[in-house]
Parts: structure tokens; sequence; C-alpha cells
């Protein structure tokens, strides 16, 4: 990754030395740049939600390692893409992955309280251990 | 120089990937039905961010409407799958349990 983000700077340098300062071509190098640190980020996100999933050991804290990093990941990713649209050129792309971006903050934490929800109501039990789980209704 | 916005993009979808078959793994071993209905919501977020990034790659930015319309299926996915379990019906009108989501908030 390293090598190739040097290797992006080098026609900008040499045109920059050349005839002024180019700066559509910086524009390009730094949303370059810019996309792939929030790919990456969004990625780290993502991959730590599933490995949580993976390895967590009861429902709830599985829930919690999905829920929340899958928002944070998908909003990092789909913003690191927008700034790979031209803004005028591409700007029905862009509404686009705005809308996906809304809609997926939106419902990725209605969806996982409404599991949340149908699973307390179900008596799924979480794995406590000095603390007690709020009792359900139909216990007390 | 050729451009290598398209490479970056394709080892995130390997990585995407990589998530999606995690998730795989906790929906088929899945002790509880709930487990699995989370790696299914999961899995289609993932699902979401794949068909965005692989629209990019082959610079035809037409996947994201795919994606826009799996991201509302999946939500409605999820939400009928839970109503189906909760009330063994889809045809539950919610106005005659409110009564009892209300207790269940409190």
């Amino acid at each position: 990754m390293w090598s190739q983000i040097i290797m992006a700077a080098e026609p900008v340098v040499q045109e920059a030395a050349r005839a002024g300062i180019d700066w559509s071509a910086v524009w390009s190098f730094v949303s370059n740049v810019l996309t792939t640190f929030m790919l990456a980020g969004g990625l780290f996100f993502v991959l730590a939600g599933a490995v949580g999933v993976i390895r967590l050991p009861d429902f709830y804290t599985r829930l919690h390692a999905a829920g929340m990093t899958d928002t944070l990941g998908a909003e990092l990713i789909l913003f690191g893409l927008i700034l790979q649209c031209h803004p005028i050129d591409d700007w029905q792309v862009i509404a686009k992955l705005l809308l996906v971006a809304f809609f997926l903050f939106v419902t990725s934490p209605t969806a996982t309280h409404a599991v949340a929800h149908a699973a307390y109501k179900a008596g799924e039990k979480p794995l406590l251990g000095r603390w007690r789980a709020p009792a359900l209704e139909d216990e007390t | 120089m050729r451009d290598p916005m398209p490479y970056i993009m394709l080892a995130t979808t390997m990585f995407l990937i990589i998530g999606m078959l995690l998730m795989l793994t906790r929906l088929i071993g899945g002790p509880s039905l709930y487990d699995r209905l989370l790696a299914v919501n999961s899995f289609g977020t993932k699902t979401v961010l794949f068909l965005c990034v692989f629209g990019f790659i082959i610079d035809r930015p037409d996947g994201i409407d795919i994606a826009l319309l799996y991201a509302l299926m999946n939500f409605i996915a999820t939400i009928a799958v839970l109503k189906f379990f909760s009330y063994k019906a889809l045809t539950v009108d919610l106005r005659d349990i409110a009564d009892d989501l209300n207790e269940g908030s409190q």
C-alpha cells in the first residue's frame, strides 16, 4: 500500500515542479490517499465485528459486536467511495451512495434493537458473572 | 503509472468476502435462532458494501441501485422473520398486542 501511494505521488511532484501546481492532480492524489485510509478503517471495523461474532461467548455480546461495528464500518467505506466521485459529473452516484449510507445508518441499529428485544422477550438468557439479568415480566 | 484505486478496491472486496465467510460460519453453527438472524443481518450489510465497491471496480456504478434495494430489503426481511417467529403468523395486527408490547418495554 505504501509503495503504491509513493508511486502515485511521483507524477504529481514532477508535474508541480515543471509547470506550477495542477490542482486536479493534487486533489486526485489526496482523494486516493483519503479513500485508502477510509476503506482500511472501515475494513478494520467490519472484520473486528465478524471476529467478535465468531468468538464472543453469548448472544448479547455477539449482538453488541456486530451491531455497533457494522454501522461505523459501512459509513466509513461508503464515504471513502464518495471521495472517488467527481462532484459534478457523478452527482447521481454521490446521491445514491448518500441514500445507501442514510438507510444503513437508520436501519442497522433498528434491526439490531429489534433482534435484541425479541430475544429478550423470548427468554434468551445472557451469560453473567456477578451481575443478574433484569427480571422478565412473568418472573416477578 | 496506472490508476492504483481498482487494486485497493479489489483488496477491499477480498476482505469483505472474508468477513462474509466468518458470518456464514456463525449462520450455519449458531446455537439459537437469534444468532442466525443476527448473522443474516450482518451478512446483508456486507453484501451492500460489496455491491457498492464492486460497481466502482468495474467502473459502472449501476450496482449501487441494487445495493440500495438490498439494504431496504434486508431490514424488512429481518423484521418479518422476527415477527413471524414471535407471533407464529405474519397477519397479526400490532394494535391488538400493543398492551403486551408496552408491558415489555417497562
